[in-house]
C-alpha cells in the first residue's frame, strides 16, 4: 500500500520522454468517454431538461420554464427535507469523524501498546462490520430491532429496568429522525476508524516521544500532534461522508419511507416519490437537480478550503 | 503505578463495550432467526432459542426465492466488477501512461460526475432503458453500475500507473511490443494488487447497490438481494422471526465477503482515501 500512496516526487524526472507516442493512447480513452457521456452526462442533462417541464411521465412534457423551481422555494416539505439532510450530515460525517478520531487515537496509543495489536484488530473489525452490510439489509436489521410491538430494543430496555424509555422509535414523529440518525452513526463509524488508523501509522513516533518527555498529557498530544497530523484523513472523511449523507436514500426507504408524515424525508427520497409515486416527473427532476447543484457546490467549497489550508 | 494502570484498563473496557454494542444487532439477529413465531412471542427477543427452527428462514427463502436473488446479485456484481475494471484500466492507461493532453481535466470531469446523486439521473435511465429494451434487464443495470464505478477506478488506477517505472515501458517498446501488448503483458501483471482492490470494491459496491436495481429491475425474477429485502421490509408484511431470518440471510453474504476479502478491504479503503 505504501507504494501506492507515496512517491509523488518521482514524477518529475521522466516527463522528458513522452512526445510522439501520446496520440495512439486516445483510443484507449474512447470507450470510457463514450460510455460515460451516454450513461452519466446525457441523463443528467435530460434531468435538467425535465425540470423545466410539467410531465406525468407519459405523453409529451409541457414546458413551464422555472415554475417548478418557484414551487420548490415555497414547498415546506422541500425545505424540511434539507433540514433532515443537515441532520444526517451530522450523523454520518461529523459525529463519526469526531468519535472515530478519539477511538482511533485511543486504540493506537493505548490499546496497541499495552494490550497488543491483535486486540486492536478485533476491535477495529467490530467497529467496521456494519459498513459492509448493504444499507438495505442494515435497514431491515434495525427495522426489526426498533419495531414497537416485537422489537428487540424495547425488550433490552425492559430487561435493564428502563422499560419506561421504550418508544415507537420510528413511528413517533418526535423520535423518528433522531432514531434514523443513531442508526446511521452505527452504520458509518467504522469507515473513519479504518482511515484514521491507517493514517496514524504515518505519524512519526518521535513526535509523541518528544512530547511525552516534555510531560505532555495524552489529551495534549491528541490535540497538538494527532489531529494536525491527521488533517488530510479528516478532510477526506468529512468530504466523502458529507456527500454520502446528502445522497442518502436506501436507509430512508427501508426504515421510514420518509415518514411518519414527512418527519424523515430527504431530498433524494422526495424526488423519488415525485418520480414514481406522484407522477410529477418535472417537479421531481427540479428537486434532484437542486440536490445535485448543492452537492457540487459543497464539494467545491471543501476542495477550496483544503487548497487554502495546505 | 496504580493510577497509571487503572485508566488504561478503563479505556479498554469502554472500547470493548462499544464494540459489543456495535455487534449487538448481529447477535440479536442470530439469536432470533432460528426461533418459531410462537416461541418469539412468549419468550421475547432476548431469550435463548429452545431449539433450532428453520421455519422462519425457510418461509422467507421460499417467499422471495432467495436462491434466485443470490444468483442475480452474484451475476450482476461479477459482471460489473469485470467490466468496470476493464474500462478503468483502459482509461487509466491513456491518462497515467499515455499522459494524453488535458488528462487533469478529464480526470476532474470523471470525479465531478461521480459526485452527482443518482436521483438526478434515475428517471432518464428509466426512460432510456425502456426505449433501448433494457428495462427490467440485468444488462441495463450492469452497464449503468459499471460506468458509475469506473470513475473511481479510473482515478485510482491512473494515479497508480502515473508512478509506473518509465524504463520498463521503454524497454517493452524497444523489444517491439505494441501498446496493447505492453498493457496486457507488462503493466497488468505488475499491477495485480491494485486490480484486486478495484475488483473487490466494485463487486461489493454493486452488491450493496439499492436505488438502481430497485427502479430498473421490476420483476421478481431479476431482483437482487438488497432490493428483495428492502421491498419486503418497506411493505411491513413480515412477522418478527421472518424479519430476523431475512436479516440473517442478508448479513451472511456480507460476512462471507468480509472473511474472504478482509485484507484487500482494509488496504483498499485507505488506498482510495489518501492519494
Amino acid at each position: 500500500m505504501a507504494v501506492l500512496t507515496r512517491a509523488r516526487p518521482a514524477a518529475q524526472h521522466r516527463t522528458a520522454s513522452r512526445p510522439h507516442r501520446a496520440r495512439g493512447y486516445w483510443l484507449f480513452l474512447l470507450p470510457g468517454l463514450v460510455l460515460f457521456t451516454v450513461v452519466v452526462i446525457v441523463p443528467f442533462l435530460m434531468n435538467v431538461g425535465y425540470s423545466f417541464t410539467r410531465w406525468p411521465g407519459v405523453g409529451d412534457p409541457e414546458w413551464i420554464g422555472l415554475e417548478n423551481y418557484r414551487r420548490l422555494l415555497k414547498d415546506e416539505v422541500f425545505w424540511s427535507s434539507f433540514r433532515h439532510n443537515a441532520a444526517l450530515v451530522i450523523a454520518m460525517a461529523v459525529i463519526p469523524a469526531i468519535l472515530g478520531l478519539v477511538l482511533s487515537a485511543l486504540m493506537f496509543d493505548l490499546v496497541a501498546r499495552h494490550f497488543g495489536g491483535r486486540t486492536v484488530t478485533v476491535l477495529r473489525a467490530a467497529y467496521y462490520l456494519p459498513q459492509l452490510l448493504p444499507i438495505a439489509v442494515a435497514g431491515v436489521v434495525w427495522g426489526w430491532m426498533l419495531h414497537p410491538q416485537f422489537g428487540a430494543l424495547n425488550s433490552v430496555l425492559d430487561a435493564v429496568g428502563l422499560g419506561s424509555l421504550g418508544q415507537d422509535w420510528l413511528g413517533d414523529p418526535d423520535f423518528a429522525l433522531a432514531t434514523v440518525m443513531a442508526v446511521m452513526v452505527w452504520f458509518q463509524l467504522g469507515y473513519p476508524i479504518v482511515i484514521f488508523m491507517a493514517g496514524l501509522e504515518r505519524v512519526d513516533p518521535a513526535l509523541h516521544e518528544a512530547a511525552a518527555i516534555d510531560g505532555a498529557t495524552w489529551l495534549q498530544r491528541f490535540r497538538h500532534i494527532t489531529i494536525p497530523q491527521l488533517r488530510p484523513e479528516i478532510f477526506v472523511v468529512l468530504l466523502t461522508c458529507t456527500i454520502a449523507a446528502l445522497k442518502v436514500f436506501g436507509p430512508i426507504y427501508v426504515l421510514t419511507r420518509g415518514g411518519p408524515g414527512n418527519a424523515t424525508t430527504v431530498p433524494s427520497y422526495f424526488s423519488f416519490q415525485n418520480f414514481f409515486e406522484k407522477a410529477s416527473v418535472g417537479y421531481g427532476s427540479a428537486v434532484a437537480t437542486t440536490l445535485a447543484v448543492i452537492i457540487l457546490v459543497i464539494a467545491a467549497l471543501f476542495l477550496r478550503i483544503q487548497d487554502r489550508s495546505s | 503505578m496504580n493510577t497509571r494502570i487503572l485508566p488504561r484498563h478503563a479505556v479498554l473496557v469502554a472500547l470493548a463495550t462499544l464494540a459489543l454494542v456495535m455487534l449487538l444487532p448481529f447477535a440479536l439477529v442470530l439469536l432470533n432467526a432460528f426461533k418459531t413465531p410462537a416461541e418469539y412471542s412468549t419468550n421475547g427477543p432476548l431469550a435463548l432459542p429452545e431449539g433450532i427452527s428453520l421455519d422462519g428462514l425457510r418461509a422467507f427463502w421460499d417467499r422471495v426465492d432467495f436462491g434466485g436473488k443470490l444468483l442475480n446479485s452474484l451475476l450482476i456484481s461479477t459482471a460489473v466488477a469485470v467490466l468496470a475494471v476493464v474500462v478503468s484500466v483502459c482509461n487509466a492507461y491513456a491518462l497515467g501512461i499515455g499522459r494524453v493532453r488535458g488528462r487533469t481535466w478529464i480526470l476532474a470531469f470523471f470525479l465531478i460526475a461521480n459526485t452527482l446523486p443518482q436521483e438526478a439521473m434515475i428517471y432518464p435511465w428509466y426512460t432510456m432503458a425502456k426505449e433501448a429494451g433494457l428495462y427490467d434487464s440485468r444488462l441495463g443495470v450492469i452497464i449503468i453500475c459499471a460506468v458509475l464505478q469506473c470513475a473511481f477506478g479510473t482515478y485510482l488506477m491512473s494515479s497508480v500507473l502515473g508512478q509506473f517505472p518509465r524504463e520498463i515501458i521503454e524497454a517493452a517498446h524497444l523489444d517491439g511490443a505494441g501498446r496493447w501488448r505492453t498493457l496486457t503483458r507488462v503493466i497488468l501483471p505488475m499491477s495485480r494488487s491494485t486490480l484486486t482492490v478495484m475488483f473487490v470494491f466494485f463487486f461489493i459496491w454493486t452488491w450493496n447497490e439499492f436505488l438502481i436495481p430497485l427502479i430498473l429491475l421490476i420483476s421478481e425474477d431479476n431482483q437482487t438481494v438488497p432490493v428483495a429485502l428492502g421491498r419486503l421490509q418497506g411493505e411491513r408484511m413480515m412477522d418478527a422471526t421472518m424479519s430476523s431470518a431475512s436479516a440473517l440471510l442478508g448479513i451472511l453474504p456480507a460476512l462471507v465477503f468480509f472473511v474472504l476479502f478482509q485484507r484487500t478491504l482494509t488496504r483498499g479503503v485507505t488506498v482510495g482515501a489518501i492519494k
